[in-house]
C-alpha cells in the first residue's frame, strides 16, 4: 500500500540533503558559530568569510541531523552565499520557514530553524586570529 | 508467518480491551488514513478499558484524601490505595508492602535513593558504578550525589553487541564501591542484563544494588527476594497503568536506617517548632498527598497483567521480537543494535543507513507506526556506539505479527523516499 509522497520529503528537500550546497569547512572563515537542538541531538555549524564591507563571500555549514534540518541548513547558505550581513539580520524566522517550504509540524520547525538560529548567532560571531577584531556583527 | 502455540495469548481479544488502539490515523478527503500501529511501548503503554474504568470510579465513587480524614470516603480512598499496594507487593515478591513506596515513577525512585542513602552514606573516593547502557534518569541523579559527596561515578563496559561486559566486573568492582546501579532490561538495546550473578559479585564486593527494573517489571516475573536486589524501582505507565505512580522497593533495614526524602505532610510522626520524627514506612517516603489514583489504577493494570500471566506476556514478546529481527534484519542498509532475539526483551532498535532516525519515525509515522527516535534518554550508550541516534520500535502484550511486517513495509517505504538517485 505504497502512500503518495509524503509532501515533506519532497524532492526539493530531498536534493539538498542528499547533495548539500557548500558542505564543508568555509576557506578563510571569518565568523563562525555552531548550534545544536539538544532535544534531538541535530547540530549545525554555520561557517562564513565575511568581507570587511559586509558582503558575505562565502557561507559554508557542517552537521549532522534529520533530513530537514541538514536540507534547511543547505538551502539557507545557498540562499545567503555572496549576500550581505544586513541580509541575515532582516531574515526572519518566518522567511526561514518559507524558503523550505514544505508544510512543518512545530516540532520540524525546529529542525528547520537550527540552521536560521546558528547563522544569526555566526554573524556575531568572530573566528579568533582570522581579522575579525570585535564581537560587534560587521554592517 | 509463525504459527501460535497452544499457550499463545489471544491478542484480538486482549487488543479489544484498549480503545486506542483502534484509531485511525491521517484520514482525510483523499485518503481512507491508516491504522494505528503502536510501537512505541518503552516510552509508554496504553490502557485497558478495566484500568480506566477503575480510575473513573475511583473518581465517582471513592475518592478523597488517604491516610487523613475519619470520614467514610477517606476510608474508601485508604482502603483501595492500600489494596494497590498490597497488589504490588504481591506482584514482585516483596517481603512486607512497608516496603513498597509509591513514587511519582522510576525516575523519582532513583533520585530518592541517590539522595537519601547517598547523602547519607556516600564519600570523598567511594565509587558508584553504573554501566554504558543505563538511562539518564540513572545516571544524572548519582553524578549530581557524587558531586555532593565526593564520590566517582564509574561506568562498567559494555560489548559492541551490547552486552554488560562482566569479565570486567573485578577491575570495576572494587572496595570502595559503595553502590552498583543498573538497569535490569535496556531501554534501547532491549539487552536482558544477568542480573542475578550480577548482584552475587556486587554484594560479595561489599556494594549495593539498585535495579532499574523500568523495562523488566512489566514484560516478566519478577521477585525480588529471589533477585536479592537492595532497591528496585519502576513505573506504572509502563505497564497498562497511568503516568504519575511508581514504585521503589528496597531492604526494610535500608529504608529504615534511610533519612526521609522529601519533606512535608503524611512522612511525619511529630512535628515541634524545634523540628520533626519521621513516620514509620512506607509513610516516611510518602511526603504529601500522594498519587492516590494513579496508584489505585496501577492496581488495576497489576489485575489484568497477572490475569494474563507474566510468562505469557514474555513469550509473546519474544516472538514478536524474533520476527522483528527476521523482518528487519532481511532489510538492506538497516542495522539492528543489541544481542540477538534470544538475549533481548521486546525491543528492537536500529539504525538506517543514509537516513536520520527522525526521517525514519517522520514517515514509520505516515503508514500509522508509531516508534520512538532519538537517544532515547541514553546518550552515553549511543555515544559508545557510535551514532548519535536511532530507531527504536517496542512491544507488549496487545502487538501482533502483522503489525511487525507492517513495520517492515514502513521501512521499506522509508529506504524508497531515501533511494538515491
Amino acid at each position: 500500500m505504497p502512500l503518495e509522497e509524503d509532501e515533506l520529503y519532497q524532492q526539493r528537500i530531498l536534493d539538498h540533503y542528499e547533495e548539500p550546497f557548500h558542505r564543508g569547512p568555509c576557506p578563510l572563515a571569518t565568523h563562525a558559530h555552531e548550534d545544536e537542538n539538544p532535544l534531538c541531538g541535530d547540530v549545525v555549524r554555520v561557517e562564513l568569510a565575511v568581507e570587511p564591507d559586509g558582503k558575505i563571500r562565502d557561507a559554508y555549514f557542517e552537521g549532522e541531523g534529520c533530513c530537514i534540518s541538514q536540507a534547511s541548513a543547505s538551502m539557507l547558505v545557498e540562499r545567503m552565499n555572496g549576500r550581505r550581513v544586513d541580509d541575515v539580520k532582516c531574515f526572519t524566522a518566518e522567511d526561514m520557514l518559507a524558503l523550505v517550504g514544505a508544510r512543518l509540524t512545530p516540532n520540524r520547525q525546529k529542525c528547520c530553524l537550527l540552521p536560521w538560529r546558528a547563522l544569526q548567532t555566526a554573524i556575531y560571531s568572530p573566528v579568533a586570529g582570522n581579522g575579525a577584531r570585535t564581537r560587534d556583527a560587521p554592517h | 508467518m509463525k504459527t501460535a502455540s497452544p499457550t499463545a495469548l489471544d491478542v484480538e481479544r486482549l487488543r479489544a480491551d484498549f480503545p486506542i488502539l483502534a484509531s485511525v490515523l491521517h484520514r482525510s478527503a483523499e485518503r481512507p488514513g491508516v491504522p494505528l500501529v503502536y510501537l512505541d511501548n518503552a516510552a509508554t503503554t496504553q490502557r485497558p478499558r478495566q484500568v480506566i474504568r477503575s480510575i473513573v470510579d475511583t473518581y465517582e465513587k471513592h475518592y478523597a484524601n488517604v491516610h487523613r480524614g475519619v470520614h467514610w470516603l477517606s476510608d474508601q480512598s485508604t482502603d483501595l490505595y492500600e489494596d494497590a499496594r498490597a497488589k504490588v507487593r504481591n506482584f514482585i515478591g516483596a517481603p512486607s508492602g512497608e516496603q513498597v513506596i509509591f513514587t511519582h515513577g522510576t525516575t523519582e525512585g532513583i533520585n530518592l535513593v541517590a539522595r537519601s542513602w547517598g547523602d547519607a552514606n556516600l564519600g570523598p573516593g567511594d565509587e558508584i558504578l553504573l554501566t554504558e547502557m543505563e538511562h539518564h534518569s540513572n545516571i544524572v541523579p548519582w553524578q549530581q550525589a557524587a558531586a555532593r559527596s565526593g564520590a566517582v561515578v564509574r561506568f562498567l563496559p559494555i560489548t559492541d553487541d551490547g552486552q554488560l561486559a562482566l569479565e570486567t566486573l573485578d577491575e570495576f568492582l572494587t572496595p570502595k564501591t559503595r553502590i552498583v546501579a543498573v538497569a535490569a532490561v535496556s531501554n534501547v538495546l532491549g539487552t536482558i542484563n544477568p542480573l542475578a550473578p550480577f548482584i552475587a559479585r556486587a554484594h560479595e564486593a561489599g556494594a549495593l544494588v539498585l535495579v532499574d527494573a523500568a523495562q523488566s517489571v512489566p514484560h516478566q516475573h519478577t521477585d525480588v527476594a529471589e533477585l536479592d536486589a537492595d532497591f528496585l524501582v519502576f513505573s506504572g505507565h509502563k505497564m497498562l497503568a497511568p503516568t504519575g505512580v511508581g514504585v521503589l522497593y528496597g531492604r526494610r533495614e535500608l529504608l529504615d536506617a534511610m533519612p526521609p526524602f522529601l519533606g512535608g505532610g503524611s512522612m511525619i510522626r511529630r512535628v515541634t517548632t524545634a523540628g520533626f520524627e519521621p513516620a514509620e514506612l512506607p509513610a516516611k517516603f510518602e511526603a504529601g498527598t500522594p498519587p492516590i489514583v494513579p496508584a489505585i489504577g496501577l492496581g488495576a493494570a497489576i489485575d489484568y497483567l497477572a490475569a494474563v500471566g507474566m510468562d505469557a506476556i514474555g513469550e509473546h514478546e519474544r516472538r514478536l521480537c524474533t520476527l522483528a529481527h527476521e523482518v528487519l534484519g532481511a532489510i538492506g542498509g538497516l542495522k539492528i543494535l543489541g544481542p540477538g532475539p534470544e538475549r533481548t526483551g521486546g525491543i528492537v532498535s536500529f539504525t538506517l543507513e543514509r537516513v536520520h532516525a527522525h526521517d525514519v519515525a517522520q514517515i514509520l509515522d505516515r503508514h500509522g507506526v508509531a516508534v520512538r527516535a532519538g537517544h532515547h534518554c541514553a546518550m552515553p550508550l549511543h555515544k559508545r556506539l557510535g551514532i548519535t541516534a536511532s530507531t527504536r520500535a517496542s512491544f507488549y502484550l496487545y502487538n501482533t505479527p502483522a503489525e511487525v511486517e507492517q513495520l517492515g513495509r514502513a521501512i521499506e517505504d522509508t529506504k524508497r523516499i531515501f533511494r538515491r538517485k
